[in-house]
């Protein structure tokens, strides 16, 4: 990138000045360690001391809030990760700008016997021949509710607006969640570029904000549970939790449609060691380990032989963990947008969060 | 000559830690993603929402400033004027919150104010209404006040302690009663301390964005929350340096007024 040269420059500096005066040990590639960049709370711990104890490769475990955090991270090189979880559109926006390897499948046994294959024929939008991304988690963006505290029917986008919760509603705090709410509500692709309806997303996201209590993104969990709030825009995954801590929350897709997304594993072309990626990646992928994640998380799981070793007869067939996706109209994928498409989001953001 | 050397490691630190970051930001601020030179970077403060969010910073951090000036001096006055045994007790009483994350504390906050928070429910039990701070410029007053309270009190304190009790004593000999000895000798002896006070807590106020976040909801954009979204969601580090380089403006106006009131003093 060309942000990239200055920066390595004065970073290299920063290194030999500090690291140099302490230790000679340079970055030559460690076989004992795996770095792993992942979502907050997005895996048991248990199944890295199990990876840890079979395989005797140290996991270095790091966390990210949102995909916009993790990418300059990962652009700017500075820490080497060997293998990441990014979103649909971020592993597209990863490949365009050349940050990540090809996959080896052959040394991923387990990622091709045990992932179904629609899920990666879904992974096609954004990693055209799926070469670069293993699927780990999917799931919707819907509406989390509190039957106590809402009268009306909850089926659509709409109820976000109303007055009548007004100080009990939770939205995303992320540029592409937001305006995927307004967007849809309108009607509108939440992937387009037409500055028209983007204005009328933002007017409509500007009225909704004094009824806003808060602009949240894994906090959105907590305050439903503790009853802080009426309604929260919140990803499916995390229903199923909120639900098993507070029997009076509810999940909704709205009927105007939604986000599916898929995280995947990726590496990064600057791995240090892939041989240890590919190791974790396919121990993530047997069903005994993806089942373990999946109940610790209970985000939904691409992995069909892990799914068929679910007990709970409710769970394996739940229609928030596995939701039934062809009676639903309009859902859509993020597409990575370009730099310029970025930019018209973030503008229109920007100008919402400053009202 | 052997002393030079024994500074060697602070300045091989201020080298990496200071001045090369300190270098990265301008050269950012300064160019655009192309890497020309531009000034747009910081013209780009005068754009409605950065100015709003500047305003906004500054507004709060200025209230938050003679808050906590108001309610520092006395309490600063009171630690002097106890006995020594017993003042070290009370500001140790005072800091000891301090040794806590300051993340963790400002998240207490949050649970706090909450609208089913401790502070509503307490109400709740006592018959009294529920108050709605939560996610309100208030509470991010609040928050402000609450952490950066103990550097007003400190360097105040210190300032206070160290003016001699026989210039107290000679003015009221000569006849001055409390209010002139307070405003005539102990208040402008104690300037450098009020001044550093000042300092200490408006610039980590004007540029917070942690404490926005979590008392705010995120719903009151702050410049030190653009300058955050910058850097972490919208990746145009170019923009976030240059108006960071807005902010040091206000660093340095409030350096060099130490740094001439000191003067003066010495």
């Amino acid at each position: 990138m060309k942000k990239g040269l200055f920066c390595r420059i004065a970073l290299s500096a920063v290194m030999v000045a500090a690291v140099g005066a302490l230790t000679a040990c340079g970055n030559k590639a460690d076989d004992s360690k795996v770095y792993v960049y992942n979502w907050g709370e997005y895996i048991d711990p248990e199944t890295m001391e199990m990876f840890t104890e079979e395989t005797g490769i140290e996991v270095v475990y790091d966390e990210f809030e949102t995909n916009e955090i993790m990418y300059p991270k990962v652009e700017a090189g500075a820490s080497a990760y060997d293998v990441i979880c990014p979103s649909d559109y971020m592993i597209k926006k990863m490949i365009d700008n050349d940050l990540l390897q090809k996959i080896n499948w052959d040394n991923i046994p387990n990622a091709k016997a045990n992932i179904g294959a629609q899920y990666y024929e879904s992974s096609k939008e954004f990693d055209a021949n799926n070469e670069y991304s293993v699927p780990y988690c999917w799931g919707t963006v819907g509406i989390l509710y509190n039957k106590t505290m809402v009268s009306d029917p909850v089926d659509s986008w709409d109820i976000l607006w109303n007055e009548k919760y007004a100080d009990s509603i939770l939205m995303q705090d992320s540029v592409r969640d937001a305006f995927m709410v307004a967007l849809k509500r309108n009607g509108a692709s939440m992937n387009t570029l037409d500055a028209a309806e983007l204005d009328a997303a933002k007017e409509d996201l500007v009225e909704q904000k004094p009824i806003v209590q808060a602009y949240v993104v894994d906090q959105v969990r907590d305050k439903m549970i503790g009853n802080e709030a009426a309604l929260g825009v919140i990803y499916s995954g995390e229903a199923i939790y909120t639900q098993r801590e507070n029997p009076d929350l509810e999940y909704v897709i709205p009927k105007e449609g939604t986000n599916v997304w898929i995280d995947s594993w990726v590496i990064p072309k600057n791995a240090q060691s892939v041989t240890n990626a590919e190791k974790f990646i396919d121990f993530m992928c047997r069903p005994e380990i993806a089942l373990m994640n999946f109940d610790y998380i209970t985000y939904s799981t691409p992995n069909d032989a892990a799914r068929e070793l679910i007990e709970d007869e409710d769970i394996k067939n739940s229609e928030i963990a596995f939701p039934d996706l062809s009676q639903y109209n309009n859902l859509e994928t993020y597409i990575y947008l370009g730099e310029e498409g970025d930019e018209m989001y973030n503008d229109r953001w920007k100008e919402v969060k400053s009202e | 000559m052997s002393r030079k050397y024994l500074a060697a490691p602070y300045l091989l630190w201020a080298l990496a830690f200071v001045l090369i970051p300190l270098g990265m930001i301008v050269y950012y601020g300064l160019t655009d993603s192309n890497g020309a030179v531009t000034l747009s970077n910081i013209l780009a403060i005068s754009s409605p929402e950065h100015r709003k969010a500047l305003y906004l910073a500054i507004g709060l951090s200025l209230i938050s400033t003679v808050l906590c000036l108001l309610m520092g001096y006395p309490l600063a006055m009171i630690l002097a004027s106890t006995g020594m045994g017993k003042g070290a007790f009370v500001v140790l009483v005072f800091i000891l919150p301090m040794w806590m994350n300051f993340l963790l504390r400002t998240m207490a906050w949050q649970t706090l104010l909450e609208k089913n928070g401790v502070i509503n429910n307490l109400l709740g039990v006592l018959g009294l209404p529920p108050i709605s701070i939560i996610n309100t410029g208030g509470a991010i007053i609040l928050g402000m006040i609450y952490n950066f309270l103990p550097f007003m009190v400190l360097p105040i304190h210190t300032s206070l302690s160290k003016i001699d009790v026989n210039v107290v004593n000679a003015a009221r000999d000569l006849g001055a009663n409390g209010f002139q000895v307070f405003f005539r000798v102990i208040l402008p002896l104690s300037i450098p301390g009020v001044i550093s006070g000042i300092t200490m807590v408006f610039i980590p106020a004007l540029t917070t964005f942690v404490i926005s976040n979590l008392l705010g909801g995120s719903k009151i954009l702050l410049i030190g929350n653009v300058i955050e979204q910058e850097f972490t969601q919208t990746g145009n580090w170019n923009l976030g340096s240059g108006l960071s380089m807005v902010l040091m403006i206000f660093i340095l106006v409030s350096m060099i007024t130490t740094f001439i009131t000191d003067k003066e003093e010495a």
